[in-house]
């Protein structure tokens, strides 16, 4: 439930509705609405990870569907952000293979670090650290992803590491 | 086609499922079922009350289904043999499922509008235990108004998605509907926004428990205590024939005219179910009869009940007296003389 | 060195590229069925194969196939189930990452067997960057003429997209996963009708896990039979196997059914032991859902003979002393691990998965997590752990769909073979307060706390 609204800038781009309308097209006349969750993802890249209520509508629009078809979804599915959320998410598994290799201790590490407890973006919209559930990725634990990337094997130097690039702009979120 | 229900055999149409056989036997062998609506189409199959045994698949393919069935989304094969109430195992299963809806249910019956025409207090009735086994904190969801005619209590809802089923089939314009997930899943517009449509106050009909309320009659009755008479009116919307329910004169409540499984026959529009509350609005046909053990039949307690004995009452008596006297409490009540005297006092000393 | 046929070009440098992978016999299973072979004996090859669905259920690839509705007349899909997130599983993002064109090989030969002339990949949205590998090997096939219309000139049209998913487990129950497909909540649907009578859009659809369909190039270009003659009895040919937990070589394996687990985890060409001195406790074969083992049941059935990694063998002795090969999620835990905290993981798991439709899951999954969260953090009551059992066994066969029993059986198969160690969480509450409570207290050496008293 939305309680609290923040304010979001929409801005469908040329190359956005390109890809929008690509994605349509890989679904027969009349079933667009198949095509809500890539579009949700496309959209939500866009637009600082996160989806505002406008900007879910805004989606409703373009695939022809009822707002609430879009709301629905969107609070289903873990990976849409319904909140301005930190540029770069942390996002550490927790499941069993993965606490077996000291994930716990490296999500307390990585809060510490940056001063923030699980799920607070830090004060400038940086970091925010998450724990999530299993990403498929337990031969390589202990991991995060990252924007669209798996970070593996991760160290306490490794994730001094990747705080680092990030407050360079070093590190690419998005595959486009 | 012929289907055994608890020993009792019946003729049906191909398509028909276990759960319509079992009520046109009626009865005790008709399963509980708090998701399921006949008039909605793909309802059905969540809650699973109404699971039953199946101990024979069919005359063709006589090997029984290793799992309980929903009986409501199964359908009925020639020579199909079904144990409802007669198995332990399909009481077992009932019973369980009524433990689970109860757990996080906030158990607010006495100031619950629902209360004493709630499908979950009669399953709880008949397959509830007296105490509970869950001693964590109860889940609890933050209020939504969802416009001046419907109350959302999220706290009770069950999940079976009736309302999200008739905002689908009657309108054309579903703006609330199934949040989240999990155990956190929850009936919302996430906007706030008023569920408001000709058609949207059969949410409060088909909601089987005291989640969707009606705003018009809100904390003004015990359902038992007004009494249901069927009524009609002309109205261009619907077809007008309604239940209303009447204390003394006042209309206090308009309702469809539900059925022995508190299905509605027929769907009533907004104009009639909360704008017509004057009893020259209605025709009134005449009183309308509820099963045997509805509380709605003990109408205003007109019966007479028994006194209750208690064997220490005097006992307990002397004991209150002695405490009385111990904490210095006035025997009589305080006139608002003696009130005033006290608090001069305090406010001088 | 046993077989590879799924693995075996993976090492190749720039196998991941089209013409590297054709350069090295890719697209050979194409050819030979769209030139050489109709659908019916294309699904003949599969059935013979004993080719078992390897998302988890096991379920003979072939005759899945041949229920597929062919007398309606409406248009047919196959859907690639790529939505791995089976906790302990991850071997089919390596296949799809390191050998993409497997898939989409697979995914031609198989739609051309089910008459589909427009077929998906579903794959989970965290897996982004596989999603785009494969939509880049997509249009590297079609850019050389394996998709689109008329293909081979055989006069077969079809299209083929990924799909991908927004972070849900539940997805990966196939008919979830072709409502999410559809643009909806993951809900599972009611069964019957099965997707084979009305899937995708209400059309007959099969959705196969991503390795079934990665081996059905090879069975095509060999023989079912040849691949029937790997494996033993019903366990056929060739299985990935992700491993994880406390052993030195994690990693994904293929390997022909009926190795040995011991050979599985000892040898240096597999797992090569345990990762440190720590000792062996207990091991999970198939992913969070199925029933983990102790130690004494992990090289021996219960009758004493060899544990092999076959769908037979590992399930041998039933729930009492079995468990099942599932998806192939291999997790190993040494005596440092706390299987009261494992069960409340994988808990938190199904309890944060559920999609909440029906009942029993919605509200059994949140409180056997309650109840395991309270034991694992010291306010454990006697009591629950014969409440535990209750709740699982009520959720367990009552549910729309088998997330129910995924979430019920690993608390019962803990309770089973480690009852122990919930009694001392319970009675010791003071031993367990750090997370790491058996790093330098072993269970072994504080179980005498909680042995029966004789008197």
């Amino acid at each position: 439930m939305e309680r609290t609204q923040y304010k979001q800038e929409i801005n469908m781009t040329e190359a956005l509705m390109n890809r929008i309308n690509e994605l349509i097209s890989h679904y027969p006349e009349g079933k667009q609405k198949s095509a809500l969750l890539p579009v949700l993802h496309e959209v939500q890249d866009a637009h600082n990870d996160w989806l505002s209520i406008e900007l879910q509508d805004k989606v409703a629009e373009i695939l022809a569907i009822k707002p609430v078809e879009v709301y629905e979804v969107v609070s289903f599915y873990t990976m849409f952000n319904r909140r301005p959320v930190g540029k770069y998410m942390f996002e550490f598994c927790q499941t069993s293979p993965c606490c077996l290799n000291g994930v716990e201790d490296l999500m307390d590490y990585t809060c510490n670090k940056l001063g923030v407890k699980v799920g607070e973006p830090t004060q400038d919209g940086l970091f925010e650290v998450r724990g999530v559930e299993c990403l498929g990725a337990c031969g390589y634990a202990p991991m995060m992803q990252l924007g669209d990337f798996y970070k593996e094997h991760l160290t306490k130097d490794k994730v001094n590491q990747l705080i680092e690039d990030c407050k360079n702009n070093t590190i690419m979120l998005h595959d486009k | 086609m012929k289907v055994t229900i608890d020993g009792q055999s019946i003729e049906v149409e191909p398509g028909t499922t276990i759960l319509q056989a079992a009520r046109m036997i009626g009865g005790e062998v008709v399963p509980p079922a708090m998701c399921y609506y006949s008039k909605l189409k793909g309802s059905g199959g969540k809650c699973r009350c109404c699971l039953v045994e199946v101990a024979k698949g069919s005359e063709a393919d006589p090997r029984p289904m290793p799992k309980l069935m929903a009986s409501c989304v199964t359908g009925c094969m020639d020579g199909m043999e079904v144990n409802s109430k007669s198995s332990p195992r399909v009481q077992e299963a009932r019973k369980s499922v009524t433990e689970f809806l109860l757990i996080n249910h906030p158990l607010d019956c006495p100031v619950c509008d629902q209360a004493g025409e709630c499908d979950l207090q009669n399953l709880s009735f008949e397959h509830g235990k007296s105490e509970s086994r869950f001693i964590e904190e109860k889940r609890t969801f933050e209020p939504e108004d969802i416009g001046p005619n419907i109350q959302l209590h999220m706290n009770r809802c069950i999940l079976c998605y009736r309302c999200v089923m008739v905002a689908d089939q009657l309108t054309d314009d579903r703006v609330h509907g199934v949040m989240d997930r999990g155990d956190h899943s929850n009936i919302s517009t996430c906007i706030s926004k008023a569920v408001d449509n000709e058609f949207s106050g059969n949410m409060i009909d088909v909601c089987p428990v005291g989640a969707l309320t009606d705003k018009t009659f809100r904390f003004k009755s015990r359902v038992w205590f007004s009494k249901p008479y069927n009524a009609h009116r002309d109205c261009p919307t619907c077809s007008g024939k309604t239940t209303v329910w009447m204390f003394g004169d006042e209309i206090q409540r308009v309702t469809g005219r539900k059925d022995e499984y508190h299905e509605v026959d027929e769907f009533i529009c907004n104009g009639c179910r909360f704008d017509h509350k004057d009893l020259r609005d209605w025709t009134i046909e005449g009183p309308r009869a509820f099963e045997k053990d509805s509380v709605i039949n003990q109408n205003k307690y007109n019966r007479k009940l028994q006194k209750v004995e208690i064997a220490t009452e005097e006992t307990i008596l002397k004991g209150r007296e002695t405490d009385r006297k111990k904490i210095s409490m006035a025997q009589i009540p305080l006139t608002q003389e003696d009130i005033m005297n006290q608090k001069s006092l305090g406010n001088n000393g | 060195m046993s077989q590879k046929i799924l693995l075996d070009k993976v090492n190749i440098p720039g196998i991941k590229t089209y013409e590297v992978y054709r350069a090295n016999g890719g697209y050979a299973s194409v050819e030979k069925a769209l030139k050489s072979l109709t659908p019916d004996e294309v699904v003949e090859e599969v059935k013979t194969s004993g080719l078992r669905g390897r998302g988890g259920a096991g379920f003979p690839a072939g005759m899945k196939w041949s229920f597929i509705d062919k007398k309606s007349g409406k248009p047919r899909h196959l859907v690639c189930n790529a939505d791995e997130s089976e906790p302990g599983t991850f071997k089919d993002r390596y296949l799809m990452e390191y050998i993409p064109h497997l898939l989409i090989e697979g995914m031609i030969t198989s739609s051309y067997a089910l008459g589909a002339n427009l077929s998906y990949i579903y794959i989970r949205g965290e897996y982004m960057w596989v999603y785009k590998i494969l939509e880049r090997a997509i249009a590297e096939a079609k850019a050389a003429g394996w998709l689109g219309k008329n293909i081979l000139g055989s006069g077969y049209d079809l299209d083929l997209y990924v799909q991908i998913g927004g972070g849900a487990y539940i997805c990966g129950e196939e008919t979830a996963l072709i409502e999410s497909l559809e643009g909806k909540r993951g809900n599972p649907r009611i069964k019957p009708p099965f997707p084979a009578i009305s899937g995708l859009w209400a059309n007959p659809t099969v959705v196969n896990n991503v390795e079934t369909i990665a081996a059905v190039p090879w069975i095509i270009n060999n023989s079912g039979a040849d691949y029937a003659k790997i494996g033993i009895g019903r366990s056929t040919g060739t299985k990935l196997i992700s491993a994880s937990g406390h052993i030195k070589n994690p990693g994904v394996y293929e390997i022909e059914l009926g190795l040995s687990v011991y050979e599985f985890m000892n040898s240096d060409e597999y797992l090569g032991g345990m990762s440190s001195d720590r000792p062996l406790k207990a091991f999970v074969p198939g992913g969070s859902s199925v029933p983990v083992l102790p130690a004494d049941l992990i090289y021996k059935t219960a009758n004493g003979e060899d544990r092999l990694m076959t769908y037979e063998s590992l399930s041998d002795g039933g729930f009492a002393t079995g468990s099942m090969l599932g998806s192939g999620g291999f997790i190993v835990y040494n005596d440092t691990a706390c299987i009261v905290r494992n069960t409340w993981n994988f808990s938190r798991f199904y309890h944060h998965e559920s999609c909440g439709q029906c009942s029993p899951c919605r509200e059994g999954t949140g409180w056997m997590e309650k109840v395991l969260h309270r034991i694992e953090n010291g306010h454990g009551r006697e009591e629950d752990i014969e409440l535990l059992l209750s709740i699982q066994s009520k959720i367990e066969g009552n549910t729309i769909c088998p997330l129910g029993d995924a979430a019920a059986w690993p608390v019962a198969a803990a309770i089973r073979h480690f009852r122990d160690e919930f009694e001392y969480h319970i009675r010791f509450p003071e031993k367990i307060k750090n997370r790491d409570h058996f790093v330098a207290e072993p269970f072994s050496s504080v179980k005498h706390l909680v042995a029966k008293q004789t008197v």
